[in-house]
């Protein structure tokens, strides 16, 4: 298991030790032309979670390439690159540009952008076109929501994606407490935090049942806990997003925290977790159901031993 | 170093209608007037950005407007309490001026005794919507008090080095009447040290990151 940040929640030329507490960096979205961002409000707690509107604030990718990805890639972490766009040429002119660089390990398709609309036929035709430039390991990250989760994840499979982040933020929208105005200058914005974490595990469980690729499970991890909850729905890796504000030492924390949570219930490793909450779901419905029994049996080796 | 250190409440006070809360500063740098720490607001989400208002020996003192959720959540912190510290964050005043001249609007007085404090006690004109507000100007010296309707605009002199902090409003009619002043920014922010892109403020046309950039800023 990795631990990494969530695209567009660190900053690692800000805060250098953060991104090296971290096994990979994941970079904001890098767009085709620099992009400002939306004016503020941006930000906005709302009870239990917190919306953004940044607006895939970035360079552009000439500019990120020229100047941060030297810099970036000093740092000695592994580096993804988070490509977005608003069309398809956008991705592609990215994703060949970056993938070009040797600096970069990973390419993560940001396809959760408001002006892409996220229809399985949509996701597949992008990552088939970023596939075809590039031959660098290939992310899709996905938001759930959508109608079916499943089939856009199997569509992202079929065009050639190598592993899946899961989730993006989902759409809400705060109202300021005396004027009834929504809080942030674009109206609505990202929700995360705690309220994402069953989303993310509903997501990652999912998907780690209707296709074979790795997944990097996301949305509300604060603690250890939290990250054993989505190895168990099935994913691979783990990121560590809103969180990270709060606490810049979180994934240190958090790493330290799994250990005793994976140790309390007898796991040698996080990789043991994988999965193992699907160990006792009906057969007939999991095509990996060997996989499924044997994590059951090896759990119950590890519980009674 | 960026950790987020965890530190007792010595005290609440009321000042007017602010809280200053003071915490035991431990090894915490104090740093320069007008950084700010992100204090971690119980049972909430996001820490909050707050100037240091002062350095009492062994404490950091923090002036509290208790406007929302997480500003009433660390005004309510009792004596004993554990609260999670992170900073000093930012870029402060740059102290190197010859005539000082402090303003401050509301609970931007908030950075000013700290200020005042390592200036020497410069003159300072602070507005107040009320007295009640204006409670908090005993915690600068030699501050001259403004009530609504009247600005502070209108109490500075001319020919000093402005050092000014208070509503957006208040550092535009600052800036409009004394180019060269530093002005001390707020806006809302979820991290405090570049990660989130949320504190961004448009100064002429431009955004900017207030954390990394601010909050203190040059106003030409």
């Amino acid at each position: 298991m990795r631990l990494l940040n969530a695209s567009g929640c660190l900053d690692a030329l800000a805060a250098p030790e953060v991104a090296r507490s971290l096994d990979a960096y994941v970079t904001k979205t890098v767009t085709p032309l620099p992009r400002e961002g939306n004016a503020p409000v941006r930000i906005a707690e709302t009870e239990l979670g917190m919306l953004n509107a940044i607006g895939l604030a970035n360079p552009g990718v000439d500019a990120f390439l020229a100047e941060q990805l030297p810099r970036l890639a000093e740092l000695g972490v592994p580096l993804w690159v988070s490509v977005g766009g608003f069309s398809l040429e956008d991705y592609v002119h990215v994703a060949e540009q970056v993938g070009a660089r040797d600096e970069v390990e990973t390419l993560e398709l940001n396809l959760s952008c408001p002006n892409v609309d996220e229809v399985p036929e949509n996701v597949g035709e992008v990552v088939a076109a970023v596939r075809a430039v590039t031959g660098k390991p290939l992310y899709a990250k996905l938001s759930a929501a959508v109608a079916d989760l499943g089939a856009t994840a199997r569509a992202a499979e079929a065009a050639g994606a190598d592993g899946l982040s899961l989730v993006n933020t989902v759409r809400g929208l705060a109202l300021d407490e005396r004027t009834l105005q929504p809080v942030l200058a674009r109206g609505a914005g990202g929700l995360s935090g705690p309220p994402l974490r069953p989303i993310a595990l509903a997501a990652v469980h999912t998907c780690f049942r209707e296709t074979r690729l790795p997944i990097v499970g996301m949305g509300g991890v604060a603690r250890g806990r939290h990250a054993l909850e989505l190895l168990a729905a099935g994913a691979r890796d783990v990121a560590v997003g809103t969180a990270l504000f709060a606490d810049p030492g979180a994934a240190a924390r958090i790493r330290g925290e799994l250990d005793t949570e994976l140790a309390a219930l007898g796991f040698v490793k996080p990789d043991n977790a994988v999965g193992v909450a699907h160990a006792t779901g009906d057969a007939t419905l999991d095509p990996r159901s060997r996989v499924s029994v044997e994590k059951s049996l090896h759990i119950g080796a590890k519980l009674s031993g | 170093m960026l950790r987020r250190e965890r530190r007792s409440v010595v005290a609440t006070e009321a000042v007017g209608p602010y809280t200053l809360l003071r915490v035991e500063r431990g090894a915490v740098d104090p740093g320069a007037p007008g950084q700010f720490f992100m204090l971690e607001a119980p049972g909430r989400l996001l820490p909050r950005p707050m100037s240091l208002a002062l350095a009492p020996p062994g404490e950091l003192a923090f002036l509290i407007d208790p406007i929302g959720p997480g500003t009433r959540a660390l005004c309510s912190l009792a004596p004993g309490d554990q609260v999670g510290v992170l900073g000093p964050l930012g870029n402060g005043f740059d102290l190197d001026v010859e005539r000082p001249l402090l303003v401050g609007g509301g609970i931007g007085v908030a950075p000013l005794p700290y200020l005042s404090e390592q200036l020497g006690g410069p003159p300072a004109v602070l507005g107040f919507r009320t007295a009640w507000h204006a409670e908090a100007a005993e915690l600068v010296p030699n501050a001259e008090v403004v009530l609504e309707p009247t600005y502070v605009t209108e109490a500075m002199h001319a020919g000093h080095d402005v050092l000014a902090c208070g509503p957006e409003p208040m550092l535009e009619a600052v800036r409009r009447l004394t180019p060269h002043a530093q002005l001390a920014w707020e806006a809302p922010m979820a991290c405090g040290y570049g990660a989130c892109y949320g504190c961004v403020v448009e100064i002429d046309g431009q955004l900017k990151r207030l954390c990394m950039e601010g909050p203190v800023l040059a106003a030409a």
